[in-house]
């Protein structure tokens, strides 16, 4: 029996490197959301972030110690163009946010590809020799990220003026413009913070997890990190529960075989289990009354 | 020297298809309390926008305290040291009253967060000044409509505005909640406040105003001292003529019963009962009215009728049918016909045609489609025509005309016309008349009105008790979710109306109808 | 500078564009391959030899070397008939107000269970391939309305649930499939011919190409669309459902099983797809190695569409277009993706339509009151 907890600690610092792409996403999804803007585009984001940061380091590894860097940092700022234009279309042009979040999922797989086909001449990035390496008791550096990010934005959200004003765009946007704040320039931040959260998450996950930037890399994990937000009712503590909840069903998918009472199991079921405890989370807290209030809805300056 | 602390001098404002204001003329005297008294659509809500800069105005001046200024924002007003008081409350839900008074002008910290102990303790010294009692820790959907109110009267304070503008107040309030708030306006008044208060209720008027201005269709009509003026002179300069406030009608001929609510308790939104208890009948051939302010159960009450919330206790019968737990379908085979409170929410499908609107109810029936479920167009297209005919709904291109082209008054004529082509034997009707103009009011009352003398059962729910005292047979006041008495149209007035929908009324109203020799509470 | 006419021309433009969705559709399209094609020029490759693969592929005609061959038109329509499907099952759900990018799990289940009575029916003609389509229709009524069952009974919204079920649908396939004797990882045993809906008939007349059966079954679909949704009652309270779906229950419409039924009927125009590839296009069961991806191309295809039946149908052929000369395009040295980068700017596109009418409404209505000052 002590065996069986061992493993499941040995397990901790696979499961941390796990979840810390789907809380960063998450935290970035919670942002953009609180602010009225809904970002169902946290997938494609993520996938951006995760090409930029495989293609760079590839390309800087040999070159460079600080390729590892280099790479998080490109594919924030990669993560935070491509929401631009979900900015851009939800917010000034007032479009359908799912639709518009829909749009750069598809723009994203399609972009990535055929920048890998420009580049690399095939449909992925070059495998890049040495990926992120675990610090301290095994555990990868990305997991203190997500941790400060957290932290971070816990902090801003509930201490300074500007969450205040950030959280209201969310709610009620009449109420906040009526008190001078620019409800248009904090969307735009927050989708765009966003966005560089998603990127850096995609970076996370293509670094930590795998060799290379394919199709398959993400996978779904954006919209877990989505149904975090939701199952973690849009707030610091939840999500950070409500993500380490998937990202674990997520490790024990592809963990199970070091878990001998486990493999009678076939590995589809495994791979199955962290979408259907969503699901089954989802329809059991199904916590629509804890959405910011005006989410999703274009803020319109002319209805008072 | 009396200073005037606003002079707007011949503002126009033009809108696509009216002149909302046309060369008004607006003066206030430095710590007045003065009214701005017209009929819905008189340009009073147009004229203040214009003060607090949510409009800018074609042509014409502003003057503050005697210096020109141009107002292109409510920014700008705040600066001026202007702050308005909406009708529909700018308030974040899950905040504190705190948080939302501060928020945009937060008091920081040496570190730059936001120093919430301090704004409390501010808020807590402003609230004690003018009397506005509220908890700066208290959450805002946790507190009632009055005290929300007070939340936006202190947000403006808390920004140093002298001059305060409050547009229609009153009208989410309990008649004691009115009393508070204008005992809170005689307060800031003593403070020094300049308050402009725009209404169109006169006695509110004559209890708490010094001067009142009446505008009329966008012009100016004239200034008065309230005091020098009574309420029908204040009514004539408003409406143009003498208002007689009363509607011609046969008397009542009540017949069988067709409504019976008995003990009937629903849960609102809130996970509280909302309607407790509340019994009410109504016979054919009558008109009932439920008055009470917003928010006493009588939402939760329509939709129990319809069949939208469940019940949790307590029985609806239609004539001799238990329809409690009903099906709306079937609730509408029964013979209930409803016309809810907001037509674009629930009346209509907008983005539908007039003649598909006019079939929402009944477009599984024949004509309007045969055996195999296929719709008739034509059958649908001939019905609307009938029906535009029979209730003179204007509609641009007939039976194809899409309903969000039409106006207010069209649109509720049509779902009316919906409703009572039905043919239902208890005709529901809520907020009838809210946002339209006098024409289609004046035709809707009289529809009702034809409606309960062909023999049918009318519930009417409305806020405006000049709508109640003018239709209704007998009159049911709620407050908080029950019935707390019932009047006869000849026994009813405002007065007493208004003491049971405070819920003073259960005792009193006993020893009223005594006196009068008769008392039934059903 | 206070104009008379204060409505600019450029206003009135965007006013009757806006106000004609057909017209958007068509000039979301003509900007995705305009942005498209700076694209490809961009990154220096030849953006002719992407407009060559698409006329090729129209017409059968390859312009550079002069030869004709139907069979490039016939893969064109192979391509467009899951494209088309899975747009209807996109547009059938939005027409109720549903936003069901499921499709993908959706056509996986069809697929799937066409599959296995592909193996497993009685190899009688007709009887066999007509009932391979009967479960795929049924498998994917069933897993289309558990969505609608559960936005409906939990309000958990059906964007999210849907991809959970495409991942869900994905894995299972797998794994049944594998389960069949004689399957290994990547396929199955030869289907009987009596399950197949191939077509000598459409095969000749197009030298050869895949072109199947599968092409009736996917012009009686859109015609069924278009009947059900503009014709019938249940048409008539879906789209009741769908604009507004307070008023639909105040008139006493069942909301609730509205949306499932919806959903259901958008899970088998998908799952249709699935069959109609398993069925025309391959003559063995296939384990998944990845998503066709016909489902969520067929977002687009129903947001370019209108979500109407015959746009649906015209943009599914537009997208079977650029699918299908992806091949082509690989061969003049233009990654096929440029075809998804066009197909996601399209999208977002689209988002905007709604949004720039809602603008101009402001605008014109900020116009109108600004109208007479001279600022």
């Amino acid at each position: 029996m002590s065996g069986f907890f061992k493993t499941i600690l040995d397990m901790l610092p696979s499961v941390l490197m796990i979840v810390s792409p789907i809380l960063i996403a998450a935290v970035g999804g919670m942002i953009s959301e609180k602010s009225g803007v809904v970002n169902i585009a946290l997938e494609g984001l993520m996938g951006i972030g995760a090409f930029a940061a495989a293609a760079t380091h590839v390309l800087l590894e040999s070159q460079t110690g600080l390729s590892i860097p280099i790479a998080l940092l490109i594919a924030t700022v990669a993560g935070m163009a491509f929401a631009l234009i979900h900015a851009f279309a939800s917010i000034t042009l007032r479009a359908d946010q799912v639709v518009s979040g829909t749009g750069i999922n598809l723009l994203s797989l399609g972009i990535t590809v055929f920048l890998c086909q420009i580049i690399f001449h095939q449909e992925r990035t070059e495998p890049f020799r040495l990926g992120m390496l675990p610090g301290w008791g095994g555990i990868y550096p990305t997991a203190w990220i997500a941790l400060v990010v957290l932290i971070l934005a816990w902090y801003f959200l509930y201490k300074r003026p500007v969450g205040l004003r950030l959280r209201a765009c969310g709610e009620h946007p009449q109420a906040a413009a009526s008190a001078g704040i620019n409800v248009v320039k904090i969307r735009y931040m927050a989708v765009l913070i966003s966005g560089a959260l998603a990127g850096l998450a995609g970076a996370s996950l293509v670094l930590t997890q795998t060799i290379q930037y394919t199709v398959y890399t993400i996978n779904g994990a954006g919209f877990i990190a989505l149904a975090a937000v939701s199952f973690g009712r849009w707030l610091p503590k939840g999500i950070l529960g409500s993500s380490m909840l998937f990202g674990t069903s997520v490790a024990l998918a592809i963990y199970m075989v070091n878990i001998p009472s486990l493999r009678v199991l076939p590995s589809e079921f495994f791979s199955v289990m962290p979408y259907i405890i969503t699901l089954v989370t989802l329809v059991i807290f199904s916590g629509k009354d804890y959405a910011p209030r005006a989410a999703g809805q274009p803020f319109d300056k002319g209805r008072s | 020297m009396p200073v005037n602390a606003i002079e707007m001098i011949d503002i126009t404002k033009i809108f696509p298809g009216v002149v909302a204001n046309d060369r008004v003329r607006f003066e206030v005297l430095d710590g007045e309390i003065h009214a701005l008294l017209g009929e819905n659509g008189a340009g009073k809500s147009t004229l203040m926008s214009i003060l607090f800069g949510l409009y800018e105005s074609d042509s014409g001046t502003i003057k503050i305290r005697g210096k020109e200024v141009r107002i292109r924002s409510p920014n700008d007003a705040t600066n001026l040291k202007i702050g308005m008081v909406h009708q529909h409350f700018k308030l974040v839900h899950n905040f504190t009253v705190t948080e939302n008074i501060i928020l945009g002008l937060e008091p920081r910290k040496g570190s730059g967060n936001v120093d919430l102990a301090g704004a409390e303790k501010r808020v807590a010294e402003l609230s004690a000044r003018y009397g506005l009692a509220v908890d700066p820790r208290d959450k805002i959907e946790n507190i009632t409509v009055g005290m929300q109110q007070r939340v936006e009267i202190l947000k403006i304070l808390y920004r140093d505005a002298d001059i305060l503008i409050f547009d229609e107040p009153t009208a989410v309030l309990t008649p004691q909640e009115i009393d508070e708030l204008l005992e809170i306006l005689r307060r800031l008044r003593s403070e020094g406040k300049t308050i402009v208060l725009i209404t169109h209720k006169l006695r509110e008027i004559k209890e708490v105003a010094d001067r009142c201005t009446v505008l009329r269709r966008g012009k100016y009509i004239g200034t008065v001292q309230v005091a020098n003026a009574t309420e029908s002179e204040l009514a004539e300069m408003m409406v143009g003529r003498t208002v007689s406030f009363r509607i011609d009608k046969k008397p009542c001929q009540p017949g069988e019963l067709v409504l019976k609510i008995d003990n009937l308790t629903v849960i609102g939104s809130k996970g509280v009962p909302s309607v407790r208890g509340l019994s009410l009948d109504v016979r054919a051939g009558e008109v009932v009215g439920v008055a009470g302010v917003d928010g006493n159960g009588q939402s939760e009450l329509i939709a129990a009728i319809a069949g939208l919330l469940p019940v949790k206790s307590g029985t609806i019968y239609l004539k001799d049918k238990n329809v409690t737990s009903s099906k709306i379908r079937d609730r509408i085979q029964a013979g209930i016909g409803l016309v809810p409170e907001d037509r674009h929410k629930h009346g209509l499908v907008l983005d539908f045609r007039l003649d598909e609107n006019l079939i929402l109810k009944s477009f599984r029936k024949s004509p309007y489609s045969n055996r195999w479920g296929f719709l008739d167009f034509d059958a649908t297209a001939r019905h609307a025509e009938d029906l535009i005919a029979q209730f003179d709904i204007r509609a641009g291109s007939g039976p194809a005309t899409p309903a969000k082209s039409m106006s207010g008054g069209n649109q509720q004529k049509a779902v009316i016309a919906r409703e009572i082509d039905l043919s239902p034997d208890l005709l529901v009707v809520a907020q009838p008349t809210r946002g339209l103009d006098v024409g289609a009011i004046e035709y809707i009352h009289r529809r009702i009105i034809e409606e309960r003398d062909k023999g049918r059962a009318v519930l009417l729910v409305s806020f405006e008790l000049d709508e109640i005292l003018n239709l209704c047979d007998r009159i049911a006041a709620v407050s908080k979710g029950s019935v707390v008495g019932v009047l006869t149209a000849e026994e009813a007035d405002e007065r007493k109306i208004g003491a049971m929908m405070a819920g003073v009324g259960a005792q009193r109203a006993g020893e009223q109808n005594n006196e009068e020799g008769g008392a039934h509470v059903r | 500078m206070s104009a008379r006419s204060s409505v600019s021309l450029q206003d009135r433009i965007l006013d009757k564009f806006t106000s004609s969705d057909a017209l958007v559709s068509v000039v979301v399209v003509i900007l995705g391959f305009l942005v498209g094609t700076i694209l490809v020029a961009v990154v220096g490759r030849d953006p002719g030899g992407m407009y060559s693969a698409i006329t090729q592929v129209l017409t059968g005609w390859d312009l550079r070397r002069g030869v004709w061959n139907a069979r490039y038109i016939g893969e064109w329509l192979v391509v467009s008939m899951p494209l088309i499907l899975c747009g209807l099952s996109m547009a059938f759900a939005a027409r109720t107000g549903l936003f069901n990018i499921g499709a993908e799990g959706q056509y996986i289940v069809g697929l799937t269970a066409a599959q296995f009575v592909a193996l497993y029916g009685p190899p009688i003609p007709v009887l066999h391939w007509v009932l391979a389509v009967l479960a795929a229709l049924l498998a994917g009524a069933v897993w289309g309305g558990i969505v609608g069952i559960l936005k409906a009974k939990y309000s958990v919204s059906e964007v999210v649930a849907t991809i959970m079920l495409n991942y869900v649908a994905f894995f299972s396939s797998r794994f049944l499939t594998m389960l069949i004797p004689g399957a290994n990882t990547y396929r199955t045993p030869n289907f009987p011919t009596t399950a197949l809906l191939d077509s000598p008939f459409l095969q000749s007349l197009t030298n050869g190409s895949r072109l199947n059966d599968g092409l009736w079954l996917t012009l009686l679909s859109v015609l069924f669309f278009w009947v059900v949704i503009g014709r019938t009652r249940l048409g008539f309270s879906l789209r009741a459902t769908g604009l507004n779906k307070e008023a639909a229950r105040y008139a006493g419409i069942n909301v609730n099983s509205g949306i499932t039924t919806a959903m259901a009927i958008s899970g088998a125009f998908a799952a249709l797809a699935g069959a109609i590839v398993a069925l025309g296009a391959f003559t063995y069961g296939r384990v998944l190695g990845g998503q066709d991806g016909y489902g969520f191309n067929g977002i687009a295809v129903a947001l370019v569409g209108n979500s109407t039946a015959w746009g649906t149908a015209l943009s599914g052929l537009l997208f079977g277009m650029l699918t299908s000369a992806q091949p082509l395009m690989q061969s003049r040295q233009i990654p096929k993706e440029i075809t998804s980068i066009i197909m996601g700017l399209v999208v977002v596109f689209i988002s905007l339509r709604g949004g720039v009418r809602m603008l101009l409404e402001w605008r014109m209505k900020e116009l109108a009151r600004k109208g007479r000052v001279s600022e």
